[in-house]
Order: structure tokens, then sequence, then C-alpha cells
């Protein structure tokens, strides 16, 4: 579609109403193969519906959204495993959707499943025997297994356990080194979004924009516990984000912390302002 | 095909599992045999004289055509309200205008007594077999509708959204995503609708029809047989649980096989 161009998402003045309540308004942004952009903002603030409109499960009031990815794939808050069919089955039903035999279709789903995780013989398991750390594999195996060019993950791994998550990162940027695949995620965790991603994109909410755009220049992988402790502190002491989420301002001026985090650990992976905020979000900011 | 090897190769422990269900009717034989000793024959006969009618009259043949014509009819009634509830619970589940409209509409139905139908059906269709099939139909017919709505409105919709985000075709939206969880409300509702059948059709033979169980029931009343009315209990109460315990019950332990804690998915796992 896009000839010669890298694949990307890109979204140009989206707009869109439940009823008489505008939940996105002016919403902007690209996203190439290979990059991770995560959305923050508070609960409510229209994260979901922007990624259903890039799952084209929904249609924008108003807007473009030009999709040059040729496989799409979603990770959903919840596992969202059919309940009657065994997590193999459950991993394979979309190489069915695509018209994969079903030797093929299984082979590639016990191969995904084992690579993330699954033993032999939770394949045969209904979800309801699988522990809450198996179903999200089960689902990011679902996910990744019609390997996907674009991945949206709505909150995929907020209900599990910090160490489960964190091999929950793990595999998923094992799957991206390996792969140029562009990830939009949700997170209403800054932490979340400052670990895996390249991009940041600050919600806000009423009418849902985007407030801030932050890029983040280290390597992915060179990001410790350290680092992203100070990144996210740094993040939280900026005046956009603490407005949106409705934390109440910092005493020391303006989006500066009272005492700056160490500059010590980090000088090297700097937190960069990305594209200025939109000139027309910051008019409506204070609406 | 796999499944169906899984379901017969359980069918050996599912009935060895049935020695329990024998043994608690064995106790309601016992205590029938209990309270004939104590009333005497007119009043109760006891067990044994009631199978023994019922197998003199299976070996006259007397006994089958009956119980063929009241198993023909109730069936004709259970099938048709299986057909026509399903279909229409169904589709009133999908919209919910239609679900609320139909409501009070099911509510009047399920508290109209079978008896009041079945005088109306004996003006409508008289002594033919429209009277018993009927008064069946809109015994079972509110039940089977409303499991089948509750079956189309409890639809997971998360689960759906999932489906359309992985662009399941319509026909495994429809096989693989809705029909399960129909079939899990359904069910149910259709066994429940098998036990009224057998037994409004009866009542309905009783008052309307020449032939058939409740007919001999009537003829056995009038000559004041308890023994052989016994027998008629009998046959009919032991052919609904071979109906439920050997077709029913197995089929739907393989349809939700996934709800049980310790289940496995038939052949799936190699």
């Amino acid at each position: 579609m896009t000839g010669a161009v890298a694949p990307a998402l890109r979204v140009r003045g989206l707009q869109h109403a439940f009823g008489r309540e505008t939940v996105l308004e002016g919403i902007d942004l690209e996203l190439a193969a290979g990059e991770v952009v995560a959305l923050v903002g508070p609960s409510g603030c229209g994260k979901t519906t922007l990624l259903h409109l890039c799952a084209q499960l929904q249609i924008a009031d108003r807007g473009t959204i030009d999709d040059g990815f040729a496989t799409r794939a979603c990770m959903f808050q919840q596992p969202r495993l059919l309940p009657w069919k065994s997590a193999l089955d459950n991993i394979a039903i979309v190489l069915a959707a695509r018209g994969v035999g079903r030797d093929e279709r299984e082979h590639r789903a016990r191969e995904i499943g084992l690579r993330l995780g699954l033993a032999h013989e939770d394949f045969a398991k209904f979800p309801h025997q699988l522990s809450g750390g198996m179903q999200s594999r089960v689902a990011l195996a679902r996910a990744l297994v019609v390997e996907p060019d674009l991945l949206l993950l709505d909150e995929p791994f907020s209900a599990l356990d910090i160490g489960l998550r964190e091999e929950m990162y793990r595999l998923l940027l094992d799957h991206l080194a390996a792969r140029r695949v562009g990830v939009l995620m949700i997170t209403h965790d800054l932490a979340e979004a400052v670990r895996l991603s390249g991009r940041i994109l600050v919600m806000a909410a009423h009418p849902g924009r985007i407030v801030a755009r932050i890029a983040l220049d280290a390597p992915v992988a060179a990001r410790d516990d350290e680092w992203i402790y100070q990144a996210t502190a740094r993040l939280l002491s900026r005046a956009e984000v603490r407005d949106s989420f409705g934390l109440p301002p910092l005493h020391a001026g303006r989006g500066r912390p009272a005492r700056a985090p160490s500059a010590s650990i980090g000088s090297d992976l700097r937190i960069v302002e990305g594209a200025p905020v939109l000139p027309f979000v910051r008019r409506t900011q204070r609406c | 095909m796999k499944s169906l090897r899984a379901a017969l190769a359980k069918l050996p422990a599912y009935l060895w599992s049935g020695w329990g269900a024998v043994a608690s009717l064995l106790l309601l034989v016992a205590a029938w045999e209990l309270v004939a000793q104590q009333y005497g024959p007119l009043v109760l006969p006891d067990p044994r004289s009631a199978f023994a009618t019922l197998a003199h009259s299976l070996a006259l043949g007397d006994a089958g055509p009956e119980l063929m014509a009241t198993a023909r009819r109730a069936l004709a009634g259970f099938a048709s309200s299986v057909l026509v509830g399903s279909a229409l619970g169904l589709l009133a589940g999908v919209s919910m205008t239609a679900s609320m409209m139909s409501r009070p509409i099911v509510t009047v139905l399920l508290g109209t007594p079978p008896i009041a139908w079945l005088v109306l059906a004996m003006l409508w269709f008289g002594a033919s077999d429209g009277t018993p099939v009927f008064t069946v139909f809109v015994a079972a017919f509110p039940v089977v509708f409303v499991g089948a709505m509750q079956g189309a409105r409890t639809l997971d919709n998360q689960l759906k959204t999932m489906a359309r985000a992985f662009a399941l075709p319509p026909r495994m939206m429809f096989l693989d995503v809705y029909l399960p969880h129909v079939v899990s409300y359904l069910f149910p509702a259709w066994i429940s609708a098998l036990g009224i059948s057998w037994k409004v059709v009866v009542m309905a033979e009783l008052l309307s029809s020449p032939d058939g169980v409740g007919a001999a029931l009537a003829v056995a009343r009038s000559q004041l047989d308890t023994a052989a009315t016994m027998s008629w209990i009998v046959a009919v109460v032991g052919l609904l649980l071979a109906v439920e315990y050997l077709l029913l019950e197995p089929l739907k332990r393989e349809v939700e096989r996934w709800r049980e804690p310790g289940a496995a998915p038939g052949g799936a796992a190699t």
C-alpha cells in the first residue's frame, strides 16, 4: 500500500464521541516499524478507544487512520481466551481464521507456546485450569503466532505480579528484537512505559487528547531498574503528566522536581523532548 | 469424530458411576414396599406386583403401542418447542427491545397452568394428537425460550471484541464463539423441557386421548386397578430416566467438559 516507504501507522486529526461526550479530540500520532510507542494517561482518557480505533474495531467520527502494516494483532487487559477451547486451540484459532491448515497451525502454536514458557502438558488444558500467568502467556502467544507487524497492547500485563510482568516484558522484548514490529501499547503505569517504549505519549481526559510527547533515547536493552526508576521519577515531575493524572503540582517551580533525582546515573540515558506539544492542546489544557 | 470416540471411551466409567443413582432409586422402592405393606394392595400395591403387571402387559403387547403413542406425542411437542423456542429465544436475546418485550409474555406463559391450555386445546383439536402435542408445546416452549434468550443475552462482549480483533470469519464466529456459549444455556433448558413434556403429555392424554399411557391410566382409575396405575407410572418414569441419563446427561457432559475442574479436551492432546 505504501510502496517502498517503510510501513507505518499514521493517525491524523482523529476525533471520536460516544453520544454527546467527546472522548477523543485532535489525535495525531505516527508509529513506524520497529518502534514502541506507549500511550499513558489516567483511566477514562480514551486510551482504549484510541486503540480500538487503530484496531479498526470502531470507526472514528472524524480523522484518518492509515495502517500500512500487513498484519495486526491485539492483546487486551484480560487474556480473553475462549473458555471452551484448550490452550493450544486458543492460540491456533487465529491461524485457523487465516486459513492455515490444521497440522501447521498446531505446530506453530506449539512452537510459540513453548518459546513463551508454556509446558507441553499446558496445551491440553482449558483456560480455567491455567494460572493467570499462564493465561497471559497463551494470550501473548495468540497475538504473536500470526507474526504481526503491528502489535496493539491494552495493558495486557496489568493484573500480573511484578515477577511475572518482568518475565512477560522479557519475552515480548525478545520477540521484538527478532522482528521489526511496531508496537502501540496502552498503560497507566509510567514505569512500564519507561521500561518498554521508545516514545511516550501522555494523554489527558475530557476530552481525550495528547498533551505531551516524550522520546526516550536510551536503547531498551540498556535500561536497568535504576535507570527506569530515575526516568519514571523525572517523567512524573513534569507538569503535563501530573496534571493529566490529577496530581497536585510540585512546589519548586514549573514542572521541575523539588529535588532532582541524582543525575549521576543515567546521565547518558536522557529523556529528551520529542515533538513539541501541539499548540491547540496548550490552549485547551486548562479547560 | 475425536470427541465421539472420547465420549464412548468414558461411557463405562459413567455407567459405573450410576450405581449410586441405582442405590437411591432402590431406597425409594424400599420405602414404597414399606408403605404398601402398611396400607394394603388396594391403596398401594407393592412394587413387585406393579412390576409384574407391567411385565405382563408388555409381554401381551398391550403396553408397547400405548408407550409408543405417548412417546410420539411427547417428543413431537418437545421437538417443536425446542425448535421454535430456541430460534425465537436466540432472536429475542440478540435484541434488547425484543427481550424486554418478551419477558412479561414469557411470565404469562409460564404462569398459565397447562391444564388451562389443555381445555383450550381440546376445544381446538378435539381428540386428535394435536391436543397433547399442543399442550406439551405450550408448556415446554417458555422454558426453552428463556434459556435461549439468556444464552444470547449473556454472550461475552470481550470475547466478541477479541474475535473481531483477530478477524475470525463469520463461520468460526458462530461455531467457536457463539455456539458453545449458547449451548451451555440451551442444554439445561432442553433437559427441563423434556421432563415437562413427559409429565404434561400423560395429563393431556388422560383427559383427551383414546390411547396412550394417559388413556390407559384413565381406564385403570375407572377400574380401581392400582397395580396397573403403578405399573404405568413405573413405565413412564423409567423411560424418562433412561432418556435423561443414557442420552442427554452423557451428551451434556461431553458438551460442557470445559467447565469441569479436572477436564482435559478429548483428543486435543497428543
